[in-house]
């Protein structure tokens, strides 16, 4: 007995301590910021490698949410002889919720996973160890341009899964249940609004971004530098970041869409 | 807490002499007492080695030389400043002047051969990309891998990794360069390259050297002076010749590579007799 109470606290002083180190290495991280803006050509390699690399897994994923979203869709809204709203509920369904989160839960286990791994490899070869060696900040020369691309990949590529999705319930609609494409798209241009439905969409990526990137980064830096620590960390990447995109768009959702 | 390094500090350093003073250090990890008040002098363009069993703190020494580490208790001084006293930015400058060559060679590994050598050149200085080349080439000559240049660093043997990684610790010209067990897992060849390298960068640039490693013979072979150190402590030191003729039963045993001695052959624990009859346990 005393000892399940000791362990419930070992394990709660552990998950505050490592609470608070992640803080720290966020702050740190921020502050490492303008250094990475200004090697724009590291961002751009890290986009490539995060963004770019992600992109094919988006688009088909994207294609399929879509396509499901027209059919259930469909048979949902012919029982009330509404077939001809399923462009606005596609699309609404997309940029508003599906978008930003499914992208965000395949970002992190795509992108998240390989970026933690990247990290906690460069660890236990002592590159970053190396790094600090040869004076140079590994925040600053290898941490913040993945930062900043992974916020600037994910609003992006939650804007390709939204395109194809909507490409997808297209083709669900007009292509095999036959509804007409002129309401498909009229329904769906007079039903999304570009400030409440497709900017906080867009806000709601760059925060998953930022989120999923941060604990990829943090899990890799912070890992235990032998083979097995760095697989445990990939593990907790995309436990974690999953969670955490879950949580954040409950609150955000809340907060932007409530009364 | 106060004064094993105040003291210390204010033991006056001749940088030109003494390059890294080290006295009274003592450092924890874990519950357990790596250093326990050891004192160590690491002489400005010589080779100094620091011979010791697997575990017993050699990496963590130049971890702690190099501030990468803070001691618990001493004082570790680089060319007359007190290391781990100093910002991070301090810190930064000191490694400027200072290499070191990790165990794994620690290559970026999304570089290739030559654009690792030329990493600390174009992070800190903005030299033309027609003198970069130069200087690397020239860098990656002195290790024998100029034609190796385009190759990745999964594409190297053990050896050839170490030797890139000396190149690039060469290049913004240091004081002195931290070598972390250079011989271990070598092939008798990469072996007597390592050990020619070593020695002529100590002699050909004048460049201070410590060695931290467990190969006797190679490292006695290029030391000036040696520490042996084990259990915390240091157990002796000399010159080369002087660590080989010790009469300590730890060196000797160390040296010739006894299986049995001072560092027994069983782990500490009770005896066969009361495991095998006892109650168990």
């Amino acid at each position: 007995m005393l000892d399940s109470i000791a362990g419930l606290g070992r394990f709660a002083l552990r998950f505050v301590e490592r609470l608070g180190r992640s803080q720290l290495f966020g702050l740190e991280l921020l502050r490492a910021l303008g250094a990475g803006l200004a090697r724009p050509r590291l961002m751009v390699e890290q986009m490539y490698s995060i963004g770019v690399m992600s992109s094919l897994i988006t688009v088909v994923a994207g294609l399929f949410v879509g396509m499901v979203l027209g059919l259930q869709g469909y048979y949902t809204l012919s029982d009330f002889g509404a077939e001809d709203s399923l462009g606005q509920l596609v699309a609404l369904s997309l940029v508003r919720e599906l978008g930003p989160v499914v992208t965000a839960l395949l970002f992190a286990g795509r992108a998240g996973s390989a970026l933690t791994a990247e990290i906690g490899l460069m660890k236990a070869t002592e590159q970053l160890s190396a790094l600090e060696m040869m004076a140079v900040d590994p925040l600053r020369r290898v941490l913040a341009p993945r930062l900043i691309a992974g916020f600037l990949s994910m609003p992006l590529l939650a804007a390709l899964f939204s395109m194809t999705g909507v490409g997808g319930g297209y083709f669900v609609a007009v292509g095999l249940v036959g509804i007409d494409p002129g309401s498909f798209w009229s329904q769906m241009q007079s039903g999304v609004d570009f400030h409440d439905d497709i900017l906080n969409g867009v806000l709601k990526s760059v925060v998953f971004g930022a989120v999923v990137t941060w604990i990829s980064l943090f899990e890799g830096y912070d890992c235990i530098p032998t083979s097995e620590g760095v697989s445990r960390a990939t593990t907790r990447t995309v436990v974690h970041s999953s969670l955490a995109v879950l949580g954040v768009d409950f609150v955000l959702t809340a907060l932007m869409f409530g009364e | 807490m106060l004064p094993d390094r105040q003291i210390s500090a204010n033991v006056s350093a001749d940088p030109r002499n003494t390059w890294v003073r080290i006295r009274g250090l003592s450092f924890d990890r874990g519950g357990y007492r790596i250093f326990d008040r050891i004192d160590i002098d690491i002489e400005y363009g010589r080779v100094t080695a620091v011979l010791g069993p697997s575990g017993s703190g050699k990496t963590t020494l130049l971890k702690l030389i190099s501030g990468q580490l803070t001691p618990g208790a001493g004082c570790i001084e680089v060319g007359g400043r007190v290391v781990h006293d100093m910002s991070r930015s301090g810190l930064f400058a000191l490694r400027r002047s200072m290499g070191m060559l990790f165990q794994s060679g620690a290559l970026l590994s999304d570089l290739d051969v030559f654009e690792n050598v030329a990493f600390p050149l174009r992070e800190h200085t903005a030299l033309p990309e027609a003198l970069v080349r130069q200087l690397v080439l020239l860098r990656l000559e002195s290790v024998g891998l100029r034609s190796a240049r385009r190759l990745l660093p999964s594409e190297l043997s053990g050896g050839m990794a170490r030797r890139v990684a000396l190149a690039r610790a060469l290049v913004l010209d240091p004081e002195m360069i931290l070598f972390d067990e250079p011989f271990t897992g070598q092939d008798p060849i990469s072996m007597g390259v390592l050990v020619k390298l070593i020695r002529s960068v100590n002699q050909a640039l004048g460049i201070t050297g410590v060695v931290v490693s467990h190969d006797v013979r190679e490292t006695l072979s290029i030391a000036d002076y040696v520490y042996v150190i084990g259990e915390g402590r240091v157990i002796g030191q000399g010159t080369p010749q002087e660590i080989e003729q010790s009469d300590s039963p730890w060196i000797r045993q160390f040296v010739q590579g006894h299986p049995d001695g001072p560092v027994p052959f069983h782990y500490p624990g009770p005896s066969i007799a009361d495991d095998l009859f006892g109650d168990g346990g």
